[in-house]
């Protein structure tokens, strides 16, 4: 394995490599309550995953089971090919090669920042040691602050370093513990592109647990939705929030309102009319749910709608309207900044033109006529 | 027993210390070693104690009472002195507050057994007092008798009372401040809101003070000899010296734990089921009010007063004393047994300082590495030896050695230890390392679970293991703790004196238990000099502890800082 080489070509590891992380049935339960149940996932190498959930979701949990901070109940892991844990082995968090990236950075206080990259080196002479530990430091760029201490850089500077130590040994697998939610908002964008970009630099396979749907979007080229210790589904940033797989991921991932509705003839209808098409629906006449996100809400004023302007949220470039259907039900909808109507504006609501929503029948999307073998959208 | 540590940090609620890994098989075994080592002694005292039908003394039942009387009267006096002096100085402004706040800390550095000689010398027969009663009265003017239970209690009493103070004194500035906010803005006055809210809030904080002064009174049983009190306490060591019989002996320990249990029980009882707890940031806290004239005068003359009879006068008599020994006979400074006994005193001190500062080191890394509810309790077991009187430590010791010696000749080595034990000071350090094992623990541990537990974790995942994690990232960042730690229990156990008394071998003498000879026999000048080293080394944990409260009050005090 020489994945995390800084010069290998990216993707020529991928072909025969092993994954770089799996989790098998992997399970952890504190007393009663559930932390993660039968967790299936394969990372692999390469690959950089947002993981996401509300808190208590299990997603701390997971980082703690991967990095042999908590030993678990069932299932088996592996870090890149060797496996760390099962119900008979377990191998000590250190020597399994993952590295670790917390929110607080956790650098070495009585340490300077050369010697905190230095620290996960102790296997090298110390010439290597050095010049492994500048060269990580020029990746993230603070080679000149190699002497001072943790508490003399800055939040951003930190959880640069804080990478380049995780990184130095070479793990198989960093794990990012919210390591931007201790950074102000104006800091955060800029360090969560270098990191994106170091950890693609260098080819680490990474798992980044987030609270924040966009850096969950925006960061990962596979997101993982947790809820209450399961997996509610792993897909692309795109398919997460275009197809979500369950109601929790419409509602989390993003903004959406539900609407009753029904199919028949392949014709969506809701309260607000007919949505639209539905492809391969032809033969069916189901009651289903329907996701609506707010940009695909469409309104205009009409005198004679039922619909009105309930409240109105000036967002900057966005204005977010709220609006009270007949039924009691509520709708939002986004209108460019300069469009505002005023509250108990009767207004028709419509769906923009070429939404194909998310199907819902219980709490799962559907993909096809529930009384036509249903088959449940999970996972390629 | 001496613990100033006690005092040093206010009590943490109890939790779950928080763990940050698997747990390691060895040391968690470690700690549940030194956890053991640390129980068999006072479990072998119960399990003798009460498994024997040995002869007690006599008079137990006037011992029993006694002991009651005087704990009761300790409890009462220091809670009247104490709790009116944290009053006094929290309520009120008068002048020299600002300084007598933390002078009248000072006592604490003054030990009983030194305190209680300084007091007879004045008091006694032949003392300034009594000559002048007699001179100005005639030979047969009435005095009561100054070797007795009042004249004991009121000795304790003044050594003892910082305790309470100190804890009233916080509870009344940190505890109740915010709640004391809260009912002047529900209409309270400044009397009605003192009453109905910060007295009872501080009702754990004394009844925690309270319960360090009766232990401490409970584990003496060297001040209250020189008055002629015989308490359980003395009754063991007395037992014990005079007829080296095992079975009584540890049956009257079994009642002086029965003693400290209902100490302890007692206090659980007092601080009730409420958990006084406070939260919340910075707050103004009530203003002290401003007295004047007479009264401000008559706040600060109580003030001195407790202060010159509980450390200025009883120092100053030292000083005289010393002084005059030196101009007289300046020899005596050059007497070898001077610096052998000294040195006897820091020599042991110095390895049970090590000894306590290494294992708590080693049960606090533990802790951190994890290793579930065994592990945590085992460590929650190996402090509980501050809560045990000296006498059962040091006949549980004895009991302990005497039974490995007993193993060691069944197997088969003739003689088993041999002189090892009882001829060594090897059963004082393990008795010491007994009793002191909680202050050392509850320093170390306060500055280890300030390491961030995600720091743990880095280390660990960088591949260090338990060993390297110690020395590259626990010891350094806990070296404020461990410093503290080692210098509070040298301090400690030079001034302990009831263990040494019990346990020590022929012909081993510390300066504590010199002061204490030559005190019994009245040489009160000889016993200054080596007194007065013991009040000045005590006197560091004391000025420690002082700047650790203004550190905090200061702190709490600072403008914009939300604190804790």
């Amino acid at each position: 394995m020489t994945a995390q080489t800084k010069s290998a070509p990216a993707g020529r590891d991928a072909v025969g490599a092993p994954p770089a992380l799996t989790l098998e049935g992997v399970t952890k339960r504190y007393g009663s309550a559930r932390g993660v149940e039968g967790m299936d996932l394969v990372v692999p190498p390469g690959e950089l995953l947002t993981l996401i959930g509300p808190s208590g979701c299990g997603k701390s949990t997971t980082l703690r089971l991967v990095a042999g901070l908590e030993r678990p109940d069932a299932g088996t892991i592996t870090v890149a090919g060797r496996v760390v844990a099962d119900t008979r082995r377990f191998v000590e968090p250190e020597r399994r090669r993952v590295g670790l990236v917390f929110q607080d950075h956790a650098l070495f206080p009585h340490l300077t920042v050369g010697k905190n990259v230095e620290f996960g080196l102790h296997d090298l002479r110390s010439g290597e040691r050095r010049s492994r530990a500048g060269e990580l430091l020029d990746l993230v760029q603070l080679a000149h602050l190699a002497d001072r201490y943790p508490h003399e850089l800055s939040g951003g500077e930190q959880q640069r370093v804080a990478l380049a130590r995780a990184l130095a040994p070479r793990p198989a697998v960093v794990l990012l513990d919210e390591p931007f939610s201790s950074l102000d908002e104006s800091l955060r964008a800029q360090v969560r592109r270098d990191t994106v970009a170091t950890l693609r630099e260098t080819g680490t396979t990474g798992v980044l647990v987030t609270h924040d749907q966009t850096e969950a979007l925006s960061v990962g080229t596979r997101v993982v939705v947790m809820n209450n210790g399961l997996i509610e589904q792993a897909d692309s940033p795109e398919k997460v929030f275009e197809q979500p797989s369950t109601r929790f991921v419409a509602s989390f991932m993003g903004d959406a309102d539900f609407l009753p509705a029904h199919v028949h003839r392949a014709l969506l209808t809701c309260e607000i009319g007919i949505v639209s098409t539905v492809p391969g629906w032809a033969d069916s006449d189901a009651d289903v749910d329907v996701v609506l996100r707010p940009h695909e809400v469409a309104l205009s004023p009409s005198a004679d709608a039922t619909a009105r302007v309930s409240a109105v949220e000036y967002h900057g470039a966005f204005v977010l309207h709220h609006v009270r259907l007949a039924s009691g039900r509520t709708l939002r909808s986004w209108q460019p900044h300069d469009v505002r109507h005023p509250v108990g504006t009767p207004v028709t609501v419509t769906v923009a033109a070429g939404t194909s929503p998310t199907l819902l029948v219980g709490d799962r999307a559907v993909t096809t006529p529930p009384g036509n073998a249903p088959r449940i959208a999970v996972a390629p | 027993m001496t613990d100033t540590a006690a005092l040093a940090e206010p009590r943490p609620p109890r939790r779950r210390p928080r763990t940050h890994g698997v747990g390691r098989p060895a040391w968690s075994a470690l700690v549940v070693t030194v956890a053991a080592v640390v129980a068999t002694p006072v479990l072998a005292v119960v399990v003798d104690g009460l498994g024997n039908s040995a002869a007690l003394p006599r008079d137990l039942g006037q011992m029993i009472l006694t002991t009651l009387a005087l704990m009761l009267g300790v409890g009462a006096g220091s809670l009247v002195v104490g709790g009116g002096l944290a009053w006094l100085v929290t309520a009120y402004r008068f002048p020299l507050r600002n300084l007598l706040v933390w002078l009248l800390v000072l006592p604490l550095a003054m030990p009983a057994y030194v305190l209680g000689f300084v007091f007879l010398s004045v008091f006694d027969v032949a003392g300034p007092v009594q000559s002048f009663l007699r001179a100005v009265f005639g030979a047969d003017v009435w005095v009561p008798e100054v070797r007795s239970l009042p004249a004991a209690i009121i000795v304790m009493s003044l050594s003892l009372y910082p305790y309470v103070y100190l804890m009233a004194r916080s509870a009344l500035i940190e505890q109740s401040s915010g709640t004391y906010d809260a009912a002047r803005t529900l209409g309270a006055n400044r009397g009605r809101a003192l009453r109905r809210v910060v007295l009872p809030l501080a009702r754990p904080s004394l009844a925690a003070g309270l319960a360090l002064v009766m232990m401490e009174t409970l584990t003496d049983f060297a001040t209250v000899q020189y008055f002629n009190v015989q308490t359980v306490s003395v009754g063991v060591y007395l037992v014990w010296k005079g007829t080296f019989d095992f079975h009584a002996a540890t049956r009257l320990a079994v009642l002086v734990l029965l003693f400290a249990v209902a100490v302890l029980v007692a206090e659980r009882a007092l601080r009730g089921r409420a958990r006084y707890h406070q939260q919340g940031g910075r707050r103004q806290g009530f203003e002290p009010e401003r007295l004047r004239g007479a009264r401000a005068w008559a706040a600060t003359a109580l003030c001195l007063a407790a202060l010159s009879a509980g450390f200025l006068i009883p120092v100053a008599q030292l000083l005289v004393w010393a002084v005059g020994q030196v101009i007289s006979d300046a020899s005596f400074l050059a007497d070898p047994r001077f610096a052998e006994y000294l040195a006897n005193s820091l020599l042991v001190a110095g390895v049970t300082s090590l000894v306590c500062v290494g294992l708590s080191l080693c049960v606090g890394h533990a802790i951190r590495l994890g290793g579930g509810r065994l592990v945590s309790g085992a460590a929650q077991l190996t402090t509980f030896g501050y809560a045990v009187p000296g006498a059962v430590v040091g006949i549980g010791v004895l009991l302990s050695f005497a039974a490995l010696d007993a193993g060691l000749e069944r197997a088969g080595v003739p003689g088993g230890t041999g002189l090892i034990v009882t001829g060594s000071v090897v059963g004082i350090l393990y008795a010491y390392v007994i009793r002191f094992l909680a202050p050392a623990y509850q320093s170390v541990s306060a500055s280890l679970e300030k390491i961030s537990p995600t720091l743990t974790a880095s280390a660990l995942s960088l591949g260090a293991g338990p060993r390297r994690m110690l020395g590259r990232v626990h010891l350094p960042l806990a070296r404020p703790g461990v410093a503290v730690a080692l210098m509070l229990v040298v301090i400690d156990a030079v001034k302990e004196l009831p263990i040494v008394l019990l346990l020590r071998p022929f012909g081993f003498t510390t300066a504590s238990v010199w002061v204490y000879e030559l005190a019994r026999e009245n040489f009160w000048e000889k016993a200054s000099l080596p007194a007065l080293v013991i009040v000045a080394v005590a006197i560091i944990p004391v000025f420690v502890l002082v700047g650790q409260t203004r550190r905090r009050e200061a702190h709490r005090t600072v403008p914009g800082k939300a604190g804790q």
